[in-house]
């Protein structure tokens, strides 16, 4: 029997820092381990005795791609602490800034890191050279996301204008119609990014996911709502630590999470398409029927399609937030005055998928314990499995094309390891 | 002869590569650095690989492993010339923390199986271990400021990079000052400038993600941050957050904590 093993010490085109190593012998898959090297950087343990006001600040250092998935879901948990409740235009306003995150978000995973997958490129760079136009139309969609974050948030990395309760100063009507010609601009450049991506050759092949998303009475789910899945999950969001786990997996010495007694799951875009599709707002509903999007897609390479459905949904929304906008008589609501020990949790969906936080706080309202499940580190089993999947279907390739392979099917979950990394085992068997 | 374009990679070590994503977030002069220079080695957005020397090597995050020890010496015997961007790279960033505390109780804090976590007790600046060309600061670094530092490299000058405070940028900005109108507490008098003094300007106290300024007044700054009161946190906290190994934030930090164990 010949054994192969495929190695990639350092998968390109996916935030932070991942390898992959894969065993065949003859014509058997025999292990498959997708691994992570990143450092850990202990936010779990440095948070515990930080006030509650310090988390939205602290927890955005864990990820420079999504640090208002961070502050959102952080807000959230320590609101539902403290029995506050945010309402209205501060509600409003929040769903404005996520929208932002989700358009840089997309924009930079769909035209800088997956499409040149498709098109045969190393970078964007190199296909700029070929595809000007589709590379131009995506930097400027990434800068319009940027712009609504830098308009709400102070700026796009580590906003500083978000803050438990709501914000420390809220825009007048002045300055977000001033940003409402650059998101009619984006609605356009988004419509016409689900019809490149839906222009682009894809594998034929479907997966069986677990698709686990938020659910919201109204909306396509941002903040809000309850956890559900296609195989029959219908729970709050407090109750998502006793239907998923994370279990430590001997052979990487790496947490993943999984649904307790059923395996491993999906959560982003595929999954909360999927799961709310008829919650889409109409120009994003419109676009899916024209390109012809199947309502749930299990081919995962056509995710860059949904993220682009997902975009156009989420300039749609920005624009009819700023409809609707009248400037709340206060940028936050003020917390309690005082404290008994009190915990919190709550899930929010970042743009690569639920992002859940867990705080204990004690009488002070300092932190004594805290809890971070990244969405990556709920899809890394996952991912294993569709590179099995796969690697089954693909062993007559070569080394190279085999590894290329595997990378493009990675990056199909846009995964960010540098979120999955501080609770991430490193993987550290050595012959 | 057509002469070789400059050659610029960018590393990783412990961060949230928020500040390579400044990088990308250049959208209207990510083209043009891209026409002016070869960028060799950028993982996080291209596969393609060049091998070394590199002409300018951007090195985001701080050291944090054994493995990053060794690693950081082979980049810099990479590169010509060699600059640290943000806050981890510069100063340790928000993990320094584990610095001020027992390391074998943070990796059992978080992981169950602590004996595979292989990490050193410390998180330091890059500037710790090998000799650094020039210091970007920021948590994360200003877009202008990484333009400017790429330029000035790349045509052989120095950075115009200022070391003056946020309250310089902030009177610029024609801000109120909320420390003496509203009474927010506010690090903008000993926190470097380079940020656009947003946080006044969203009606909020700087929390020093630049880092220190050229000149701080450390004691002049505690006494009035003791003034204005900062409960429930104690105020050597503050410094204590994502430039807490910086020297004048480390200086202060300890000289609040001495202050307040001594009542």
């Amino acid at each position: 029997m010949t054994e192969r093993t495929i190695s990639v010490d350092y998968i390109a085109r996916v935030e932070g820092e991942g390898a992959l190593k894969v065993r065949i012998r003859g014509t058997t898959v025999e292990d498959v381990q997708l691994k992570i090297w990143e450092p850990p950087r202990f936010f779990e343990a440095f948070l515990r005795g930080r006030s509650y006001l310090e988390a939205p600040d602290i927890t955005a250092r864990i990820c420079g791609i999504c640090p208002i998935a961070y502050q959102m879901s952080s807000c959230h948990a320590m609101e539902q602490a403290l029995g506050m409740r945010v309402r209205g235009q501060l509600r409003a306003l929040r769903r404005l800034i996520y929208c932002g995150e989700w358009i840089e978000s997309h924009a930079l995973h769909i035209y800088l890191l997956h499409a040149p997958d498709f098109l045969g490129y190393p970078d964007a760079l190199a296909l700029a050279k070929d595809h000007p136009d589709a590379v131009k139309h995506g930097l400027e969609l990434k800068k319009i996301g940027n712009e609504l974050m830098q308009l709400l948030g102070g700026r796009e990395i580590h906003p500083i204008n978000v803050r438990v309760g709501g914000f420390y100063r809220v825009p007048t009507v002045t300055e977000l119609e001033r940003i409402r010609p650059a998101l009619e601009t984006a609605l356009g450049l988004a419509e016409e990014t689900v019809r490149f991506a839906a222009g682009l050759t894809f594998p034929d092949i479907e997966e069986d996911y677990e698709f686990v998303s938020l659910r919201h009475e109204h909306e396509y789910p941002m903040n809000e709502g309850d956890v559900v899945s296609n195989r029959g999950v219908k729970i709050p969001m407090s109750q998502f630590e006793d239907v998923f786990e994370e279990t430590h997996v001997p052979y990487s010495h790496a947490l993943q999470s999984q649904h307790r007694g059923e395996g491993s799951y999906l959560v982003g875009p595929l999954a909360r398409y999927a799961l709310n599709h008829d919650r889409l707002l109409p120009r994003a509903k419109s676009i899916a029927r024209e390109v012809g999007l199947e309502d749930v897609v299990r081919n995962p390479y056509r995710s860059i399609i949904v993220r682009g459905v997902e975009t156009v949904h989420a300039v749609e929304e920005s624009l009819k937030i700023i409809d609707a906008y009248k400037p709340p008589d206060e940028p936050f609501v003020e917390p309690p005055a005082s404290f008994h020990a009190t915990s919190g949790a709550a899930i929010s969906e970042a743009p690569r998928g639920m992002l859940y936080h867990r705080y204990r706080l004690n009488e002070e309202g300092l932190i004594e314990e805290a809890k971070i499940v990244a969405p990556t580190s709920q899809n890394q089993k996952r991912i294993e499995d569709d590179l099995r999947h796969l690697l089954d279907r693909s062993l007559n390739l070569d080394d190279r094309e085999l590894t290329n392979a595997c990378e493009k099917a990675i990056r199909n979950h846009d995964p960010c390891i540098s979120c999955a990394t501080h609770f991430l085992k490193l993987d550290l068997v050595r012959a | 002869m057509a002469q070789r374009k400059p050659r610029v990679a960018v590393w990783k070590f412990a961060s949230c590569d928020g500040c390579q994503l400044t990088m990308l977030d250049c959208e209207d002069a990510l083209l043009a650095i891209a026409g002016q220079v070869e960028i060799a080695n950028f993982r996080e957005a291209s596969s393609a690989v060049v091998d070394g020397p590199y002409d300018l090597s951007l090195v985001e995050g701080s050291v944090t492993t054994p493995e990053d020890l060794r690693r950081i010496k082979e980049v810099r015997a990479e590169s010509r010339v060699l600059v640290t961007i943000g806050a981890c790279a510069t100063a340790g960033g928000i993990q320094a923390l584990r610095n001020f505390a027992d390391i074998d109780e943070y990796r059992r804090a978080v992981y169950a199986q602590p004996e595979y976590i292989e990490t050193l007790a410390t998180s330091t600046p890059i500037a710790d271990h090998v000799p650094v060309d020039f210091e970007l600061r920021g948590c994360p670094i200003s877009k202008l400021q990484l333009l400017e530092v790429l330029s000035a490299f790349l045509t052989n000058r120095a950075p115009n990079v200022p070391n003056e405070s946020v309250c310089i940028e902030c009177k610029r900005r024609g801000n109120v000052c909320v420390l003496v109108a509203r009474g927010t507490p506010c690090l903008g008098p000993v926190t470097q400038a380079g940020c656009g003094a947003i946080c006044p300007a969203f009606h909020r106290g700087c929390y020093g993600c630049f880092g220190p300024q050229g000149s701080p007044n450390i004691p002049s700054m505690l006494k009035n941050l003791g003034e204005l009161g900062l409960a429930p946190l104690p105020m050597h906290r503050v410094f204590r957050t994502f430039n807490a190994m910086a020297p004048a934030f480390r200086t202060a930090a300890d000289a609040a904590a001495a202050e307040e164990t001594a009542r």
